[in-house]
């Protein structure tokens, strides 16, 4: 995405679709490209020079709560007088806080345990799918989705009850024995950790299981009878195979959860620092519309290199496909 | 061995979903509880659930969410099918690279991104923030996933029988209508159940994009969960638990229906 959206910023949507000859000859045919090609210029593409463009502009005491940088109304000199005074000083306060840096690592670094963990809980789980009787893999599914469908809010919500001090969690624990104090879970990176693995965990299942369920398994067996110990024969033909799923259920996983606000913020509490709160509360509290654009351009920037991995992987998927 | 369901195999599966749906079974038990305390069982009863219906705050609400949602899905699922096919029927293009990535690339983009650069879309424009530029922000994301699931029935489609119609004469658009979305169309629905649950959910970019009297259930929800759990949210979820666990049932019965029918057809074809 990164690559091609730096490179065409100010080429319409029709102007492109119309230059494609190929196979889109007919005036309908033209209709199913640019239509949707359109909106999505509008609703997706513009608004991120709308957010850059804003970082670069001025706090003011006003609705809203900016002044303008980069007006276009002024032609071509304006353009290159305003080009002059654009101003980085957004981002030069990002980098003097430290309290943002922290932010964008910490977040990096939450995402990329919980990531880790949701792919050691997710794949056993994935893996006794696809190996279970074949009458019975599509319920398995269905059940698999079927959380998925649930409010994502409700999900992060149930934890809650679970995990506080005088929770269900430390009741059970408590009652058998196991502790005499309660744990302090809840408002932790612990909280956190658990909330991501638990509401994502269907995005790293999936694609986890539909790698392993097309997979031969004869490859399997004919290692063991040739005296491979299973261990073995599983590290060296069944997870290099199921490579692709792994790599798309960790893109699935990270990006977003680098971004994660509502899990941050309901089971994390204001004693950890993630960015997706950070812009938020930048936003929404402070109302600093400057710096908050600022963050989610850097954040973006952070993101840029696995959503292209992950938008590649899905094209190649889809070219496998045909 | 392909038959053989190892008990290391049972156990796991079995374990990881208890872990994903006892949070949820947990959470409609103490729906029912009786005692205020969400955590300390105190008896059954469905006070909480009287309570809920006559919290008009929270039924306008679920209103404003239920039109947003049906709203939103219905463009959405045109919006998606139309960027589906542009994907999988013109292979070429110019920009054909920065379409699609433009329909994958929201799948991941964190929510605080999307809601704000749209937030800031709708001021630069001068829209005044309410029920219009939710049901634009919800249209915008979720078009993307009816592309990605319509789109991937669409891979799998016989053109053939597509060309059949258009040798017997057919239009371009006849063909669509009478051979190509009667094929697609359990897709297209299940794109428009997934929009519409999306837009449900949805909490971050709702709160970005709406404005004064365009509240939502899930921003009324999250309001009310950071003063404290309480057993009417409880109740709350389990309803709204309830509504979207039955369609996805129902829709996947018909679903299962459907396909034994089209396979009794297909072999009633075959003999002839």
């Amino acid at each position: 995405m990164a690559g091609a959206t730096l490179s065409a910023p100010t080429a319409t949507g029709a102007a492109l679709a119309q230059a494609a000859p190929q196979q889109a000859t007919s005036f309908t045919g033209k209709l199913v490209i640019i239509i949707p090609y359109v909106f999505l210029l509008v609703f997706f593409l513009v608004p991120f020079f709308i957010v850059f463009k804003i970082s670069l502009s001025q706090t003011a005491i006003a609705m809203p709560p900016y002044t303008p940088a980069l007006d276009f109304s002024g032609g071509i000199s304006g353009i290159v007088g305003q080009l002059r005074e654009l101003n980085f000083d957004n981002y030069l306060f990002l980098t003097e806080d430290p309290l943002y840096l922290n932010a964008y690592i910490t977040s990096v670094i939450v995402a990329g345990i919980s990531t880790l963990l949701t792919l050691l809980v997710g794949y056993p789980i994935a893996y006794g799918m696809s190996r279970a009787p074949a009458t019975l893999r599509p319920t398995l599914l269905m059940l698999v989705i079927l959380p998925f469908w649930t409010s994502f809010l409700i999900r992060v919500y149930a934890w809650i009850g679970i995990l506080k001090p005088e929770g269900l969690l430390n009741q059970l624990l408590m009652s058998t024995g196991i502790i005499s104090e309660p744990l302090i879970i809840l408002n932790t990176y612990t909280a956190i950790f658990i909330g991501i693995v638990y509401s994502y965990l269907p995005f790293m299942v999936l694609p986890l299981y539909s790698a392993l369920e097309k997979m031969d398994y004869s490859l399997v067996e004919a290692a063991q009878d040739l005296g491979c110990p299973p261990t073995t024969a599983f590290w060296k033909i069944t997870f290099p195979m199921s490579l692709p799923g792994v790599l798309a259920g960790c893109l699935l996983v990270f990006i977003p959860a680098v971004g994660e606000f509502v899990i941050p913020d309901l089971l994390g509490g204001s004693q950890t620092l993630m960015i997706g709160r950070t812009l938020w509360n930048e936003f929404n509290a402070n109302r600093d519309w400057p710096v908050s654009s600022a963050v989610a351009v850097l954040l973006l920037l952070v993101l840029i290199v696995p959503i292209v991995i992950f938008q590649h992987a899905q094209a190649r998927a889809q070219e496998q496909g045909r | 061995m392909n038959t053989t369901w190892s008990r290391f195999n049972i156990t796991s599966v079995t374990l990881g979903f208890a872990f994903l749906y006892l949070p949820i079974v947990l959470l409609v038990i103490f729906s029912f509880n009786e005692s205020k305390l969400v955590t300390v069982w105190g008896g059954f009863s469905t006070k909480w659930y009287v309570s809920l219906f006559q919290n008009q705050a929270l039924i306008d609400a679920a209103w404003v969410t239920i039109r947003v949602g049906l709203i939103s899905a219905t463009v959405a699922t045109v919006l998606g099918t139309l960027a589906a096919l542009a994907l999988t029927r013109y292979t070429r293009f110019r920009g054909r690279v920065l379409f699609s990535g433009m329909v994958f690339a929201p799948l991941v983009m964190p929510e605080v991104i999307t809601g704000l650069s749209l937030l800031l879309l709708f001021v630069a424009v001068g829209l005044d923030r309410g029920f219009f530029t939710l049901t634009l922000a919800h249209i915008s994301f979720t078009m993307c996933f009816v592309a990605v699931v319509v789109q991937s029935r669409l891979v799998t489609f016989d053109r053939s029988l597509e060309e059949a119609a258009m040798d017997l004469g057919a239009s371009p658009v006849a063909t669509f209508f009478q051979v190509t979305l009667p094929v697609i169309l359990p897709a297209i629905v299940s794109g428009w159940m997934l929009a519409f649950t999306l837009s449900l959910d949805d909490l971050v970019t709702s709160s970005f994009t709406s404005g004064p009297g365009a509240t939502t259930l899930p921003m009324k929800i999250y309001s009310q969960v950071r003063l404290g759990v309480t057993p009417e949210i409880n109740a709350a979820c389990t309803i709204l638990i309830a509504i979207v666990a039955t369609g996805v049932i129902i829709a996947s019965v018909v679903n299962k229906r459907r396909e034994v029918q089209r396979l009794r057809d297909e072999q009633a074809a075959l003999r002839g």
